[in-house]
Formats: structure tokens, sequence, C-alpha cells
């Protein structure tokens, strides 16, 4: 086994490892900074992210309106006074990455440009046409290369976090490329490894988007909060579920149902808003979370659109022009002709829901860092609490820089307040995670792991979909425990130690496993109805209602501690600063309750 | 599944370091319809057949750049490549050409990555901007990021790499990816690093190498066109020259 000494060892080199990375390096470029990644830097998903970052720019915004709806959005499961940071430190963070050489759409004078984007209530969406997370991503990739502190561990694969004295004092990876294992020692351990949504069947992820991150903090006995907010975003191509940006929309596109009928001026988003003229959280511009709900409801009415692949409903830019849909959506109109056969110039694109998002993750606070001493965690795997129920969209894009900046700071920190180290423990740990790894080898089963990971797929989107009931939950919950059984019979056939990918496939399919199993325990504890976590059960229906009495809290899925092999479920109060919980409204009842709120207050 | 089912044979080039003293050639049938990528081709051999199949992938949507491959000896990335368009033919899949094989279809890929890395491709602002607050951008008009924005879309997946003969010939040419984003930061309005990049671009493993044969351009998934910026990237080296011929270097 090779070792490393790092100060620093941060674990994904996507949007948010990179800005910690780069933070780090620049605070003091004497901490040695690993950055481990399982793939090449470039690679990682902040890659597919299309519509944008929010920050507020524009005279006509504020740091207060970002935050309202951001709290609104999140049905007010957010850590208020994260969120007040994250809006505040969002402007910042994007303009540093335009100084960075990012390449953010222009006005005509050559300021940044914003665009509109869904529950969002002025147009604060800073835009890299439709390849933002590409643009983003590759821009902190490129600038982190100057920086000889950081070095960089690609294609290494973590199989465990070393833990001495209940603190986190590195990893363990295996090196792909050269079929080996090293202990990486260091002072501050980050998680940046992404969401799960590998989780489900249907999601507009790439194939790297196991939990690995959240995984191995849950094993370690950090919880994983809120996992039962999963987004499904309203606008997967159907048949591959590859992500058309919520930025169609902001642009101005419109969804159809089979009658050619603007249907979410019924759920609450209308009135109609006129074709071409979209008006920030009216119809299309509703947030995520109710427009999927819409379609499930409108599948059931039987108004969606009967295709081969399944049911669609249409999303129509035909009245954008080429011109325009060319410069904007450059590429969603070449994902819909090469995966779809449709031009979106000319005709419109059928899409419908699919699994986008984690909202939860490694509990972390504002800081990043978690009840684990020396364990920090940013980005998707984390939930540092500014997304609540449901993200609004162009949060999480800037949610990496932002807490990728502050998770660095923070380790810098560390770093300067902890001697270096190193014991027979800690190797000890590292041998026994290869142990394990190669245990693997020797088993004999015959069980098969693409159809374990299919079936925890279907059960996932069976149970844990747009709407919830217990039974299918709990049905759920018996797949899952079944498939961890039967995962252990896993032979595998490749022996080599080189670049083998069924093996490192079967340790990310297990990683996958304990978070979908937090995702479902936490969803069917919670007997309410809140953001994405929509249920139709109960007694007399109760918990289709939000219920603030006994839910206005996260949850935390805790690995059990008595040899269980399912989560404990336990909960932690929500941080409120000044945005009391109110009903969550679009449309025209937002303007109205806003109205109400403002004479109220003149009143006073 | 269609009840017209088609299947295609489908050769894979293998090569496992361990246990195989040089590479051979592996074929399956494969099921396919008309949205079939040679990525899902690839899926149904690791899932059905030959588990022990090692290729790299992950968004696919032709933007992660992971599963750049030769298909009938022509640079595709597998995920946006279909196997309709192969229709009443067989199909070759290789790793990406000019590259040593690390396993089956798997490239060593840190040439690539070291010449992207070494040509400096990051902004270097000049003295007065170097410290610009963080709460106001560059000025960069819409016509100004035109400059630059075609050659900022490269994905690094080494389909140009594969493509190139001077890169076949001669493997210390910076090759097409590399010199493209060295043009494409140069060309950026808020860089002045062109000075410190200079030798990248007029070495002899520089822009003066590649001899305008173009076929980077063809193969690109993303239209970047790295053959235009090359010759864009030698009308700049010359100028430099000149300029530097008249004042030299203090």
């Amino acid at each position: 086994m090779e070792k490393y000494q790092a100060d620093v060892a941060i674990v994904g080199a996507g949007g948010t490892g990179l800005r910690a990375a780069i933070a780090v390096a620049q605070a003091d470029p004497k901490l040695k900074v690993a950055l481990i990644s399982k793939v090449y830097p470039m690679r990682s998903h902040t890659v597919a992210a299309e519509g944008g970052a929010a920050g507020v720019v524009r005279d006509d915004d504020s740091y207060q309106k970002h935050f309202e709806d951001t709290v609104a959005g999140g049905d007010w499961l957010c850590e208020q006074d994260v969120v007040e940071k994250f809006v505040r430190q969002a402007p910042q963070e994007l303009y540093q990455l335009e100084h960075w050489g990012c390449p953010w759409s222009r006005k005509p004078d050559g300021d940044v440009n914003v665009r509109r984007f869904g529950g969002m209530k002025v147009p604060r969406t800073w835009f890299a046409a439709d390849k933002s997370g590409f643009h983003m991503l590759h821009t902190l990739y490129q600038t982190s290369v100057q920086f000889p502190s950081i070095h960089r561990f690609d294609e290494h694969f973590v199989l465990d976090l070393l833990e001495e004295d209940g603190e986190c004092r590195g990893v363990v990876c295996y090196d792909l490329q050269n079929g080996v294992f090293r202990q990486i020692n260091a002072k501050a351990v980050f998680l940046a490894t992404g969401g799960a949504g590998r989780c489900y069947l249907f999601n507009t992820h790439g194939g790297i988007v196991t939990g690995d991150g959240m995984a191995l903090a849950y094993r370690h006995g950090v919880p994983l909060r809120d996992m039962e907010f999963v987004q499904y975003h309203p606008t997967g191509l159907l048949g591959c579920g590859l992500l058309m940006t919520e930025g169609c929309r902001g642009e101005g596109g419109v969804l159809y149902n089979k009658d050619g009928y603007r249907y979410l001026q019924d759920y609450g988003l209308g009135p109609e808003t006129p074709v071409g003229k979209p008006q920030n959280k009216y119809m299309e511009l509703g947030p995520r979370d109710r427009l999927s709900q819409a379609f499930w409801n409108e599948s059931k009415k039987g108004r969606t659109i009967k295709y081969p692949l399944g049911e669609a409903v249409h999303l129509d830019l035909t009245h954008l022009g080429e011109k325009y849909l060319h410069e904007r959506l450059p590429l969603i109109c070449e994902l819909a002709m090469t995966y779809s056969g449709v031009d979106p110039v000319k005709a419109p694109v059928p899409v419908r829901p699919v699994v986008h998002y984690t909202m939860g993750g490694i509990e972390t606070d504002g800081n990043t860092a978690t009840r684990m001493p020396g364990l920090y965690a940013g980005g998707e795997c984390a939930s540092v609490g500014i997304h609540g129920a449901n993200r609004l969209g162009s949060n999480s894009l800037v949610e990496t820089i932002v807490f990728g900046k502050i998770g660095g700071d923070a380790m810098v920190e560390r770093a300067h307040n902890v001697k270096d180290f190193d014991s027979a423990e800690l190797t000890r740990q590292a041998e026994a995670a290869e142990k394990r790894a190669l245990s693997l080898f020797d088993v004999k089963g015959t069980e098969s792991m693409s159809k374990i990971r299919h079936e925890m797929g279907q059960s996932m989107e069976d149970g844990v979909g747009i709407y919830r009931e217990e039974e299918s939950m709990q049905k759920t919950i018996d797949v899952l425990k079944n498939l961890q059984k039967r995962i252990v019979n896993v032979g595998l056939t490749d022996r080599g130690r080189v670049f083998n990918t069924e093996w490192m496939n079967l340790i990310e399919l297990g990683y996958t496993l304990d978070v979908a199993q937090c995702m479902v325990h936490s969803a069917i504890n919670r007997k309410e109805s809140r953001g994405s976590h929509q249920r139709l059960d109960g007694p007399d229906g109760a918990y289709k209602q939000r219920d603030d009495v006994n839910f206005l809290k996260h949850s935390l899925a805790f690995k059990s501690t008595d040899g269980a092999d399912e989560p404990r479920i336990d909960y932690s109060g929500v941080k409120i600063t000044t945005f009391q919980p109110a009903k969550r409204v679009y449309g025209a009842e937002a303007e109205a309750a806003e109205k109400a709120r403002k004479a109220a207050q003149e009143a006073k | 599944m269609e009840a017209t089912q088609k299947t295609m044979k489908v050769t894979v080039l293998r090569y496992r370091p361990e246990q195989d003293k040089e590479p051979w050639e592996q074929t399956f049938d494969v099921p396919y319809h008309k949205d079939t990528s040679v990525l899902e081709a690839l899926f149904y051999i690791k899932d059905n057949f030959e588990p022990s199949l090692s290729f790299r992938w992950s968004c696919r949507m032709a933007v992660c750049g992971s599963c750049g491959m030769m298909v009938n000896g022509v640079p595709h990335l597998a995920c946006k490549t279909f196997l309709r368009d192969y229709e009443g033919k067989d199909m070759k899949i290789e790793p990406l050409a000019n590259f040593p094989i690390e396993r089956d279809l798997v490239v060593d890929l840190s040439d690539l990555i070291e010449k992207i890395e070494r040509i400096k491709p990051y902004i270097i602002p000049d003295a007065k901007n170097a410290n610009m607050p963080l709460n106001k951008n560059f000025k960069q008009t819409p016509m100004q990021m035109e400059a630059y924005l075609q050659f900022a879309q490269c994905i690094n997946c080494g389909c140009c790499y594969a493509a190139c003969p001077q890169y076949k010939l001669n493997p210390k040419f910076i090759g097409p990816a590399a010199l493209t984003l060295l043009y494409r930061y140069n060309t950026d309005n808020r860089d002045a690093g062109a000075k410190l990049r200079a030798p990248f671009l007029n070495s002899e493993e520089g822009a003066w190498s590649c001899t305008f044969v173009g076929y980077c351009s063809e193969v690109c998934p993303k239209h970047v066109d790295p053959s235009s910026a090359i010759q864009l990237g030698k009308k700049m080296s010359a100028t430099d020259y000149v300029f530097n011929m008249i004042k030299p270097e203090h």
C-alpha cells in the first residue's frame, strides 16, 4: 500500500471539489491538497448542468428576494441562517468565475446577462448559453492547474474513510489505472462526490452519480439529512431521461398536454401567461416539484400524450425561432435532435419528469463541517441546509462554488491547528479496507449485479416517486432489504486489478443501495406532504397536508449501531430566523398573498 | 423490445494487461433498435456477455468526454454514435488510436492531459486587472465573446488526437485540443498571457507542426474546429515573430 501525506484531502473534483481545492491553494500554498476523483475532473457531473447559477445582480433584485424565494421554494425546511449567507456570497463567487474566464452570456454592453428561472421572483440566473455547468467546470479545472500545491489523484476510487479518536484522518482509495491501493492521510477530508440519482432507474445523471460520499459518511456514523426529498425535474427527454433545462421555460418555452392545453393553470400556477411572455413564478416558471406533480395528475386524468416509449407532455419552443434557440439553447437543440430525433425549432419536444437532484445529503453546519471532526462535505452530496424540501433551479450550481470556497477556508483553518500525524491504527484501517475490497473476488455467488441495479431503480420509482403511499414505500423497503442480502452473492468474473470496472461498479452499487435505503426510510417516516415529498395517504388523507406541528424538522438517517441492516431515523430542528412558515403559493395567489402581507405591514 | 428486433455483429478489441500478451478481438451479436447508441451496445455486452469488458463512460449526452473510441476506424463518442447508421454492416470498436492502450477500450490519456495543462489554460490578467473586486465583471461584448467561444467548447475527449496524422508521427506535437485551448485564452479580451504562451505556440511542437489535414475538425463531436484554431494560431505566431524582430523583448 502506497501512502501519501496530505494536509487536505478532497474527494470529488467537480464544481465543489475544484473550488475547495483552489480556495485552499490560494489561502496557503504550503498546504498539500490531495484532489481525488474516480474520473478526470472534467468528466464530473457538474459538466451536464445546463441552465445556470443564481446570484443577485440586478437593480430590481435583492438578497432578501433571493432568500425568500429559496426558503419558500424549500417549503420552509431550509436553515435560514445558511440561506442568508449563501445568497450574499453567491454573486461574488459568480464574479470570481467570470474573472477566471467563464464565458457567461453577455448583454450588448459587455456586462453579464441573467435569465428567468422557475420559482425565482426576478431574473437572476447567470448562464453560459445552456452549457453553464460545462463552462463552470472547465473554467475551474483549467484555473486549478496553475496551483502546484494541488496534487491530483485522477481515476482513484475511494473505498473508505480513515478515522481515529473519533476524527476523520484520511481516505483509502483504489488507483484504477495502476491497479494499486493508496492510503492518503489528511488533517481535513472534504466529501464533494455529488448526488445519488442512480438510486432511480430514470434519471438525468451520468453513470458516476452513485452516492459514494453519502454512503461513506453514513457508514461512519454521520447522518444523512432530509433524504426523502428527491427532485423530479419536470422536463426530461422521453426515453433516455436527458435533461431539457429549465432555461427552456425561462426563455419562454411552454408545456402542453394532449389537448394542446397549458395544463399548469389547473394547478395553482395560473392564470395563463401569454406565449412568448414568460412571467416569473407563474405557469411554466413555477417550481419543479409543482410542475412534476402536475404531470402526474395529468397522467391520472388521461391527458398526457402516449408514445411508444411512454407518456409525455410537449415542451414547445418553436415560437422562439431558430436564431434565438441556437444562441440561447444550442445544447438543447443538439440533444433533442440526437437523442429524440426532434428539432425544437420545428416541433415540440416530448418530455416527462425525471429524477434529477437529491436535496438531502450529509448533514453539515453552515461551514460544511459534519459532526465528525475533520470531515467536511459540500455540493450535492451534502445537506448544508439551503434547499429544504425542494431546490430551486440554478441554486445548486452556485452552491458548488459558494460552499466549495467556504469549505476550503474552513479546512485551511483546521489544517493549521492540527499537527502532522501518522499511526499504525490508520495503516491497519487502510489495509483492512483493501482486504475487504479484495475479498469480493472470493465470492462464488451467481447473483447478477445488473439485475440488482435494475430492481433497485424500479422499486425506488414505484415506492418513492412523485407521490408516495405507506404501502408502496413498505414494498420498496422490503425489496431493498432483500437486495442487500443478494448483493453479497454477486460473483465477479473479472479478476484483473487494472481498470476493473466490474469490481468498482459492485462497490458503487453497495453505496447506492445504502443511500436508497436512507431515502425510503426517511420518506415512510415523514407523515406529511412538503415540497418534493407528497403523500396520498394517512387517516382521512391527513398526510396530504403539510404538518408544521410535527414535521417542521429535518430527518436524519443514521446507520444502525445495533447491527440492524436498515437505517435508524431521527430528527433535528430547523433554523428559522426571519421568515415564518406560511402557505406556499405561486401565480396570482402569490401576488395576492404578497399584497396582503405588505398591507398588513403598512397597517402596523 | 420491438418485435422486429435487429441484431448487429459487434467486434470489440480486448486487452487485459495482466493476462494478454497482445490485443485480441471478441465478437458479439447485439440486438438494437433505432435509438441504440454504441455506448448502449457496450452496456448490453457488459451486462449479458462479458462483464469484464472495460470502457469509460458517464454522462450519456456527449458533454463529459469520457467515451471517445474508434468505431470502424473513425474516432467517435460512443454515446453519440448509433447502430442504425451502420445498418447492413458489421461494427468494430477499438480504443482511441494514437494513445497507448491501458485496458480493453480504455486508453492512457496522460499525454493529452499533460499538454492541456502545459499551455497555461487560464486567464492571466494584466497588472491593472489582477485584483478586480468581486462585485464587477470584465467588460466583454457578445462580439468579443464570439471570437473565442467556439474554441471553448472542447470536451477533452481525445478524438482529434486519434485523428491527427501529425500526432501519430510525432507524439511531441502539442496537438489539436491543447493548441485550440491556447488560442481560446489568447483570444479572450480578459487575458494578457499570450506572451507566456508564445513559447508553446511557436515551438517546434506547436502550431507549425500542423500540416492542415483538417481531419481533427472532421471528427470533433462538438464542432470545435481545432484545425481552424491552429491556423489562426499560426497567424498569431507569425505576427508575434515579426513583432519580436522589430522590438525585442526587454
